[in-house]
This record gives structure tokens, C-alpha cells and sequence, in this order.
């Protein structure tokens, strides 16, 4: 086994071995075949399980996702890729009425065990309509899970439990995470949905991040350890299921909050972890929580406009800072 | 098709027209809320498309979609017991008259936002074929969804796989309360636009069940044969308005009237008639239904209103509704 594997490797790596096991899983997408996918994350798919497994579709998002639909509700596990997640609002109905609405209005009468993979978020230059982090769309739908993956070997592991799942998943892959390695995944790994996981311990400060923010979190939390502020960082992995009680063991030891979020403030996925917090942890709080969140705009083009825009080490510094003198 | 198993779709549609005017007369008795939207009229495509299909084939239909559900299976009660909001109806209460669904006899759904299930189907169609099942998708849609892309999408996807489905337009000449001739840029909505995918685009009269059997049985065979997709455009026309909140004062009278005369009811017991069924038959099997609808109505009237506890359940395959851990 390679001593370490990329996140864009990883993806393939996860898929392929959900192909390998279950003869159900099929992949459709635009590109996906022998082209292995436009940021490669299906390289190898296509040679190894072929034009019956792996489906490259025309520009057609909702039917993909429809078919990806129909195919899940009689006996297959689809897996289907929307090459950009700006592109879901091509495909929306199928995320915000469909798919998770159908077995609810018919009485549990189906099941639609699919994964939509896709490539979120910003940090490469795409400008407006190919960088936005979504998943807080997403995150407005009751009967989605939302998994969004900050490392190669949880990619292998949460790609495992979404396309094991009975339930719909929206899987977002970070682009700007496509090139990082990582340890590589041990045979039969398996990450559970709704499972977050404490990165770095600390005393001082809970960081809360998800997918490419974790990293930003991780580098803040050093910068902060040298001015002996330890920091305690939570990879949420998930969004639904939401893993607030590590969120508040996390604060029963830290007392304070800070969530790194690359989706605009408003509306963002920090907004209803805080609200739980304010909810069910205000006794354990001794500062008031930060949102270090995307700004509400659109994503901009030039690098020192997206990094104004974007959540950096920087803001996080000084959003703990703050909350440290307070 | 025989006189016997003619006989048998006679009183077929006749339960799912009996069922609709009880639908409608329990509307206005306070009984059913919401909207509904009453497929009286176009009962011969759907039952007339079941009669050709197998039993394990999928069906999608769209919120007026009463007749398709009855058509695979699903009893006037269970139907009926659902637009009254009780327990026992098919979708437990959680779906309405727009959900309708028995997943249990191949009945996929009941899609509220338009042209949406087009895909759907396909993706089943695609599914049967992976499996190699030999089942074909079925998706039955309005005029109207012929303007939507999601149509569009699914044609071409449908085509370009060849995949065994059918696309079968009820096409009662108004897109809600528009004429579909004023909103579209061919004559026939849908079978105009087939040749653009590369499918066969057939026209049949929607009011006669034999045809409908005869124009899905033949389609049905050259898809399963691996001869790819078409589309059917069955012209029909509803008794009702688009929903409840609709009189349709906008259809010229002489046209209703001219469409209520080739009522398909009608059409299916002239045809009787000459097959030589005697009339006492044909009366026999409209009491039948008459009654199966009667005490379809007073069981979903004596129904209990569903648990509110299960107002949590089903958004999960673990059947739960938790959405934090």
C-alpha cells in the first residue's frame, strides 16, 4: 500500500471498492467514463468496471439525477456526479422535492439508496458559478445526508457508508482538496454517517470546520498554540446527521466557540449547530460563539478578492483572539 | 381485445369514474382538502395502458394521477381514504391526492412538480435493463410538461441508451387553464417532438381503451425487444377542471360538449354492444362498481386520522425522521 494517497485518488479509491463489492452500484455523469471525470476523481472506474457500470451521460443534470432517482427506487445503488455544485441548482427540484421527499409522502412505501457526488467550493480560481461552497443548500432539506470529507482516508470511509446507506447522500468533494494526500484507507474502512471527529485536542477554544476549513482550523490552532492559546478542532465530516454531542462534550471542555464555515454567513451550516448550542449549551458557554463564515457575496475571481471573501487563517486567528480576551 | 376482458376494463373504468365524482362530491362536503385533480375522462388511457403491460412494469404518474394508481391496483378505498387524510389511506396520509403510490404492484408515484418523473422512469427503465428483468418504465404526463425541460432531458437520455420506457401524453388539450395550442410551438405537443429525439411519435384517440391497449401493447413490444423508446400522444379531455379551484369556464361549450360525447365510458360499451354483450351485462358491471365505491366511501369515512406520531416517521429507510446525532 502507497505510503500516502491523494483526496482526487481517494475518490476513485472509495467508489471502486463499493463497485467491487456490490454488482448494485453503478456510476452516471458527464465525463465520468473513459475520461475519468474532469477532475479525474473516477480515473480507472471506466477500465475496470466498464460501459455497463460506468455511464457517461450528455449535459443533463436533471436527468441524471432523476434517472440516478429511478434507478435507486428499483434495486440499484447509483452513484451519480454533478461535475460543479453550482451546478445542483441545475438539478434542484430533484434535491429539494424528489429525492428526499418521496419516501416520506408515500408512507415509506420506497427507499432511494443514491449518492450525488460533486465538486464544491472555491480556492482554485473558477469564479462565480464554479466555486461556491453549497452545502449549506443542501443543509436547508429535511431527508438529505450531507457528507463533505476533509481527508483521503474519510473520503474512502464516508464514500463507503453513503453508498452502503438506504438514504440519499449528497457527497461533496472539496476542490481545493483534490490535490492533498493523506494516509490511505485500511482495507474495509468504513466511516459512519454523522460521526465527527476531534483532530486536535486542546482546553481553550472549540474550532468547528468542515472539508477544505478543517486545514485552515488545524494551521490556525498552531499559530494560536504559540501564543498559548490551546485550541480544540472538530471535523464535523457531516452535516446530517449533525454530531452536536461532540459539538457539546467538545464545549463542556472549552467553554468557547468558533465555527470555521466556507458558505456565506447567511445561512450557513454554523448557524443551526449555534443555535443547538444556544439551545441545549448556554451553561457551558463563557464567551460569546464567532462565525467565521464566507462573506455574502458571490465568489470572485481575482486570488486576493476570493481570499477576502473566503474564510482564512487569519480571520480565524484573530476571531480567537477575541474570544480568548473576552 | 375479447368481450370479456373488455368487460373487465369497462368496469375498471367505471370504478375510477364512480371514485372520482365521490372524490369530487367529498370535496364539497368538506371532506377532502387541499385540491384534487379529477382524471374523470381519461380513464381509458390509463386502464387501456395497464391492460398491456405486465404486472412487475413500472408506472410514474403526475398529480392527477386518481386513475393511474386505481389502474395498477390500488383499491377505490385505499384511494379515497387518502384524500380524506386517514390512516388507512395509501400513503398513510403523509401524500394526498397528488401522492398516490403502491409501490407493492410497480405503482412508483404520483409527481406534483411537472415533467419531474420523466427522468424517473427513464432511470427505472435504465435500471430493468441492467438487471435484466425485461420490465419497462411507464411514465404518463400532461401536455403541459411537454414545455419543461425535464421532457426534454429524459427523451434524449431515453434514446440515447435506448432504454425500455414509454412516454405517454394525456393530452386533454389545456396546460391548467391554457390552451396547450397557444403555449407550444407544434401542433402536437408531444408526438411532434419525438422525430427530434430519433423515437416514434404516435397519436391515439386516449377515450378508447381499446386503442390505447392496442398503440401501448405494440410500443411495449418493440421496447422490450431492445428497439429503444417512443412516445405516445393520447388525446382525451377532462370532465373536471384542471383542480378544484376551477370550473374551466374558459372551454368553449361547444367543444365539452363535443368531448363529453366521446365519453370513454360510452365509447367501451358501444363497443360491448357489438361484440354482442347484452346490455344487462354492461349494467350489471356498472352496479358493481357503483357499490364497490359506495362502501369504498362510508370505510374511508369510518377510517381513524392517522397517529399524529407518525407525522416523524418515513423520511429515513430506519423509518426515524433524526436529522442530529
Amino acid at each position: 500500500m502507497a505510503d500516502v494517497i491523494s483526496y482526487r485518488e481517494a475518490v476513485a479509491e472509495g467508489i471502486a471498492r463499493e463497485m467491487r463489492r456490490d454488482p448494485a452500484v453503478v456510476c452516471l455523469g458527464e465525463d465520468i467514463g473513459a475520461a475519468g471525470g474532469v477532475f479525474k476523481t473516477t480515473a480507472g472506474l471506466f477500465e475496470e468496471f466498464g460501459p455497463e457500470r460506468v455511464w457517461d451521460t450528455p449535459i443533463s443534470e436533471q436527468a441524471i439525477v432523476g434517472a440516478a432517482m429511478g434507478a435507486a427506487m428499483t434495486g440499484m445503488r447509483p452513484v451519480a456526479e454533478i461535475m460543479f455544485s453550482d451546478f445542483l441548482a441545475c438539478c434542484w427540484d430533484y434535491l429539494a422535492n424528489e429525492i428526499p421527499k418521496v419516501r416520506y409522502m408515500t408512507g415509506g412505501q420506497v427507499t432511494v439508496p443514491l449518492v450525488v457526488r460533486t465538486a464544491n467550493g472555491g480556492g482554485l480560481g473558477f469564479g462565480a458559478q464554479h466555486s461556491q461552497a453549497t452545502e449549506n443548500w443542501a443543509f436547508t432539506v429535511p431527508g438529505l445526508k450531507i457528507a463533505a470529507p476533509a481527508t483521503p482516508a474519510d473520503v474512502v470511509g464516508m464514500m463507503a457508508a453513503a453508498i452502503r446507506s438506504d438514504d440519499p447522500v449528497v457527497f461533496f468533494e472539496h476542490k481545493g482538496l483534490l490535490a492533498s494526500k493523506g494516509a490511505p484507507a485500511p482495507p474495509g474502512h468504513l466511516v459512519e454517517l454523522g460521526r465527527a471527529a476531534v483532530v486536535r485536542e486542546g482546553a481553550d477554544v472549540t474550532l468547528v470546520a468542515l472539508a477544505s476549513m478543517v486545514r485552515v482550523a488545524l494551521k490556525a490552532a498552531e499559530l494560536l498554540a504559540a501564543e498559548g492559546i490551546e485550541a480544540e478542532v472538530i471535523d464535523l465530516r457531516c452535516l446530517v446527521p449533525l454530531d452536536t454531542a461532540t459539538v457539546l462534550a467538545s464545549l463542556g471542555r472549552t467553554s468557547r466557540l468558533v465555527t470555521v464555515e466556507e458558505n456565506p454567513y447567511q445561512g450557513g451550516w454554523g448557524a443551526t449547530l449555534v443555535s443547538v448550542v444556544a439551545d441545549e449549551g448556554f451553561g457551558l458557554l463563557d464567551a460569546p460563539v464567532r462565525r467565521v463564515a464566507g462573506e455574502c457575496v458571490p465568489l470572485p475571481f481575482a486570488d486576493a478578492l476570493e481570499e477576502r471573501v473566503i474564510p482564512t487563517v487569519d480571520k480565524v486567528v484573530a476571531a480567537v483572539r477575541h474570544l480568548a480576551a473576552y | 381485445m375479447d368481450a370479456a376482458e373488455l368487460l373487465t376494463r369497462y368496469e375498471q373504468m367505471a370504478v375510477i369514474r364512480r371514485t372520482e365524482r365521490a372524490a369530487h362530491d367529498l370535496f364539497l362536503s368538506g371532506l377532502v382538502k387541499g385540491t384534487t385533480h379529477l382524471a374523470a375522462g381519461h380513464e381509458a388511457i390509463a386502464v387501456g395502458a395497464s391492460a398491456a403491460l405486465r404486472d412487475d412494469d413500472y408506472v410514474f404518474a403526475t398529480y392527477r394521477g386518481h386513475h393511474h394508481a386505481m389502474a395498477r391496483g390500488a383499491t377505490p378505498e385505499e384511494c379515497l381514504a387518502e384524500l380524506m387524510s386517514r390512516a388507512t389511506g395509501l400513503c398513510g396520509g403523509k401524500g394526498g391526492s397528488m401522492h398516490l403510490t403502491k409501490a407493492s404492484t410497480g405503482m412508483l408515484g404520483s409527481y406534483a412538480i411537472v415533467g419531474a418523473h420523466l427522468p424517473m422512469a427513464v432511470g427505472a427503465a435504465w435500471s430493468a435493463r441492467m438487471r435484466g428483468t425485461g420490465q419497462l418504465a411507464v411514465a404518463f404526463f400532461g401536455d403541459g410538461a411537454t414545455n419543461i425541460g425535464a421532457f426534454h432531458e429524459a427523451l434524449n437520455l431515453a434514446a440515447v441508451w435506448k432504454l425500455p420506457v414509454l412516454f405517454v401524453c394525456e393530452n386533454n388539450l389545456y396546460m391548467e387553464y391554457t390552451p396547450i395550442a397557444d403555449v407550444t410551438a407544434v401542433a402536437r405537443p408531444a408526438a411532434d417532438r419525438a422525430s427530434a429525439y430519433g423515437l416514434p411519435g404516435e397519436t391515439v384517440d386516449g377515450n378508447d381503451v381499446v386503442a390505447v391497449r392496442d398503440a401501448v401493447a405494440r410500443l411495449a413490444r418493440r421496447a422490450r425487444a431492445g428497439d429503444g423508446p417512443a412516445l405516445l400522444e393520447a388525446e382525451t379531455y377532462r370532465h373536471f377542471g384542471h383542480s378544484r379551484a376551477d370550473p374551466a369556464a374558459y372551454r368553449p361549450a361547444e367543444e365539452v360538449e363535443r368531448w363529453l360525447k366521446h365519453d370513454p365510458l360510452d365509447l367501451a360499451r358501444g363497443r360491448l354492444v357489438e361484440l354482442g354483450v347484452a346490455e344487462e351485462r354492461v349494467s350489471e358491471a356498472d352496479a358493481r362498481a357503483r357499490d364497490v365505491v359506495a362502501r369504498a366511501v362510508e370505510a374511508a369515512k369510518a377510517a381513524p386520522a392517522p397517529d399524529p406520531g407518525t407525522a416523524l416517521t418515513d423520511v429515513w429507510a430506519d423509518g426515524g425522521a433524526a436529522w442530529r446525532t
